[in-house]
């Protein structure tokens, strides 16, 4: 009896405290899908749900890793461009390896340990130049993604890279297939969120991210290694970039100029909708799964429907992230 | 005895959850010039913005002339002739001394500014002063009486009825006080009424017709000057004899806990050295940027340093304060709010943020977490209303504790504490008197840093005194004192480190 009335009165506590900043982005999604359901029957088919989600996963991942720099107080402008040009040197490589080792299994692990090792390595020169040489991240960052956007061109020659056939019919399955009717990249992108809002919210590492992103002075005198956490931030995020292209490679089998183009505005978008604050110091990984789905789903709807242009996306996305920042500053200033 | 030209009645004032301010009554007459004393965080600065219009009081009424009135900004109040001077003055460094007396409000002829008009005026106000400022100077290049005098003329620009001042011996030596003196009589001659705080009770004594007592927020004594004399004054402010607020002093031991040799942070500091004793708190001394903070900072491993730190016995490496706090020893922050405590964040977070490899191995261990914080709580005596919620909503006092809290979660044996009381009510101070004393008894050893000279003189067995980055000198037991330690601190009469050095 004491029991059922201790748990309904804590119930009854949280329910008080519900703010529009946890539940926002939560109920914008909720509202999305009934939408969905409405105007379209084909909706919430498999199909269309497992498109939506296996296209929102390079985003997705390369967004968790975005929340962990943005948390820290940090920015990354070159994930797009870092994507493309990963995704190319690694197409590159496995066709120079098919050349020598044949269509093998090796090749394509080879591969993937490139991706995500040029990955780890151009975040870490980010974090380095952030960290270790104090250049602002808005700057660095800048610059290295006209750096990889550039290189992946030239490395292209203006074209575009493709994976040689045979080998593309062997990594095929990484994006296409998948086990009990759901696709790798959702799993993936799924263990990365879980992983990711692990690591934030029960392990040192996030709280301090979420420490020098509120205020890094006080980090420092709590003797944090202040540069070593941001840089790290960067390094995981580099680490996802190259894991993203990991599975955007076999789903295309190409990369050219425009991989990735606007992929680490998407990111940031999807972080802030998701309800983490732009000037750091408090992040949330589900918020930033939320906000991808809520862009991804905004896409799809479009292009479900025809009273709305699909070109409109774009202005739609883009009224969205302004809003969900008009919230957050609203629940801030309430308190 | 005049009108009331200025009235408080019933004032509180609140920011966010904490009251500041509780009931206060005061008056403002024409000639009189009224002191308002209280020990730091009892409401002076609060009270005093409130009359000048910046603060709007969360209930009660201001009266002007007998009517209610209520000032949106602090223009109102000026164009009714009320001004605040503050501590830090407002002047812009880079313009000329009459166009800061004009500033917002320059005289024209027509759509042009009639400089020769506003030259000669400020030339005419600083006269009046018996000031030989040249009106024309840059107020970057004058020295700081002269901004203060500046600030006055600025003030008698306008139709002056009410003058706020704050703290303004503070930056003044003797000579140039008694210069400030003699104006502001002038003044109160003129029929304006002269609101006027200071730490220095002889001041009030020999200058203010009429005294008010702020402690903790409320109004706790107003008297006629003549009526009440400086003991009682003391005694008023803090609400009880002064000698109960200090425990007795900490009895050092004979084992070198902390040797500091030859210490120099290139610019700031130049060959400190000191040695520290088990059981002993040893006071810092000396002015504001006469690099206290700085040293501990570099003990601490905050900042780059070279010359030797030996923590009992081992040598302790430069610029690396998790090492210093692994090895003991740990640094309590003057800036606790800029420093020391995640102002957004919870209590339970802002504790272990330091320790948090204790709480766990791979995830955090929240129950350990906010079992620490239960300890914490109890054994510091931490108020906190509702668990969660930010830190930046508790009060200076209950902030401190926390910091308090923090930074000895560790188990430190070596603890530099600077400014431990700054801005915190009387009661939370002597919690950290005895805190602090129950330390040294246990057999930790202890720097304090101190602007405050009772706290200081009362608590420490030893002191060290520092001007212009250097140690210049060593106080023992009695000679501790008021006296010889602003000597030492202003530069005057260095002792036994001048021969090290």
């Amino acid at each position: 009896m004491t029991m059922a009335t201790a748990s309904k009165s804590t119930s009854q506590g949280a329910g008080r405290k519900i703010d529009l900043q946890v539940i926002g982005p939560v109920v914008a999604l909720i509202a999305l899908i009934l939408i969905g359901m409405a105007l379209n029957s084909n909706f919430l088919s498999y199909a269309n749900i497992t498109n939506v989600l296996a296209r929102s996963a390079f985003i997705g991942i390369i967004a968790v890793g975005m929340t962990f720099v943005i948390t820290a107080g940090g920015l990354d402008l070159s994930v797009g461009s870092m994507a493309a040009f990963v995704a190319g040197l690694m197409i590159l490589t496995m066709n120079t390896l098919t050349e020598n080792m044949g269509v093998s299994l090796p090749v394509i692990l080879l591969g993937i340990a490139l991706a995500l090792g040029a990955g780890l390595i151009a975040g870490i020169i980010n974090g380095v130049l952030i960290t270790r040489v104090g250049i602002e991240a808005f700057i660095v960052t800048l610059g290295t993604m006209g750096i990889y956007r550039s290189l992946i061109t030239w490395l292209a020659d203006g074209g575009t890279l493709s994976l040689g056939f045979e080998m593309r019919e062997l990594y095929r399955p990484v994006y296409y297939g998948g086990i009990a009717g759901i696709s790798w990249p959702i799993i993936a992108f799924a263990v990365v969120a879980i992983i990711g809002e692990i690591v934030m919210r029960h392990t040192a590492f996030g709280r301090h991210c979420a420490a020098i992103g509120s205020n890094e002075r006080v980090a420092r005198y709590s003797s944090i290694a202040v540069l070593k956490v941001r840089l790290a931030t960067y390094a995981l995020l580099g680490l996802l970039v190259g894991f993203a292209v990991v599975m955007y490679v076999p789903r295309l089998g190409s990369a050219s100029a425009s991989t990735g183009l606007l992929w680490e505005l998407e990111a940031i978008a999807a972080v802030i909708i998701g309800g983490t604050l732009l000037k750091g110091g408090f992040g949330r990984v589900w918020g930033t799964v939320v906000g991808v789905l809520i862009l991804s789903l905004i896409g799809n709807i479009l292009n479900l429907t025809d009273f709305v242009s699909p070109y409109l996306n774009g202005a739609i996305q883009g009224a969205v992230i302004i809003l969900a920042v008009v919230m957050q500053r609203k629940s801030a200033s309430d308190r | 005895m005049a009108d009331p030209i200025l009235a408080l009645r019933g004032v509180d004032k609140s920011f966010g959850p904490v009251q500041v301010l509780h009931g206060v009554d005061f008056e403002l007459r024409p000639g009189e010039i009224h002191a308002l004393i209280g020990e730091n965080g009892a409401g002076k600065s609060t009270t005093m913005k409130i009359i000048a219009g910046y603060y709007d009081a969360t209930a009660g009424e201001t009266l002007w002339q007998g009517k209610p009135i209520r000032f949106q900004s602090s223009d109102d109040a000026e164009a009714l002739g009320i001004v605040m001077i503050h501590q830090e003055f407002n002047l812009a460094e880079h313009l000329g001394v009459d166009q800061n007396v004009f500033l917002g409000r320059e005289l024209k002829r027509g759509w042009r500014l009639d400089h020769k008009a506003m030259r000669a005026r400020t030339s005419e106000l600083l006269d009046r002063l018996e000031c030989n400022i040249d009106p024309s100077a840059q107020v970057s290049r004058i020295s700081v009486p002269s901004k203060q005098m500046v600030e006055i003329a600025k003030a008698l620009s306008r139709d002056l009825r009410v003058l706020v001042m704050d703290e303004p011996t503070a930056v003044l030596t003797e000579r140039d006080c008694e210069i400030l003196f003699r104006q502001i009589e002038r003044l109160r001659d003129e029929g304006v009424a002269i609101l006027y705080t200071s730490h220095k009770l002889s001041e009030v004594k020999r200058v203010c017709d009429r005294v008010t007592v702020l402690r903790d927020g409320a109004m706790v004594r107003s008297e006629m000057v003549a009526d009440i004399t400086e003991d009682e004054m003391a005694a008023a402010m803090v609400g009880r004899e002064l000698s109960d607020l200090y425990p007795a002093k900490a009895v050092p031991q004979d084992e070198v806990m902390l040797e500091v040799e030859g210490l120099s942070v290139p610019g700031i500091i130049e060959n400190a050295s000191l040695t520290l004793r088990r059981g002993e708190v040893l006071g810092i001394g000396g002015l504001v940027g006469s690099g206290r903070t700085e040293l501990a900072e570099a003990i601490a491993g905050l900042r780059p340093r070279t010359g030797q730190v030996r923590l009992m016995g081992e040598p302790l490496p430069a610029g690396e304060v998790r090492t210093a706090m692994e090895r003991g020893l740990v640094y309590l922050t003057e800036d606790r709010k800029n420093a020391g405590l995640l102002l957004d964040k919870g209590a339970r977070e802002n504790l272990t943020l330091a320790l948090l490899d204790r709480f766990g191995k791979l995830l955090i261990d929240r129950k350990a977490e906010e079992a620490a914080l239960d300890r914490a709580i109890e054994e510091f005596a931490i108020r906190i209303p509702e668990r969660g919620m930010p830190v930046g909503n508790l009060s200076g006092g209950n902030q401190q504790k926390l910091l308090l809290a923090k930074t000895l979660l560790s188990k430190p044996q070596v603890i530099l504490i600077d400014e431990p009381t700054r801005g915190i009510d009387i009661g939370t101070k002597q919690q950290i008197y005895g805190l602090i004393s129950r330390l040294a008894a246990e057999g930790h050893a202890i720097i304090m840093i101190s602007s405050e000279m009772p706290e200081l003189i009362g608590i420490v067995s030893r002191a060290l005194v520092m001007h212009d980055g250097r140690v210049v000198g060593e106080l023992q037991g009695d000679d501790v004192n008021e006296g010889a330690i602003v000597r030492l601190a202003m530069g005057l009469g260095e002792t036994s480190t001048e021969a090290v050095a």
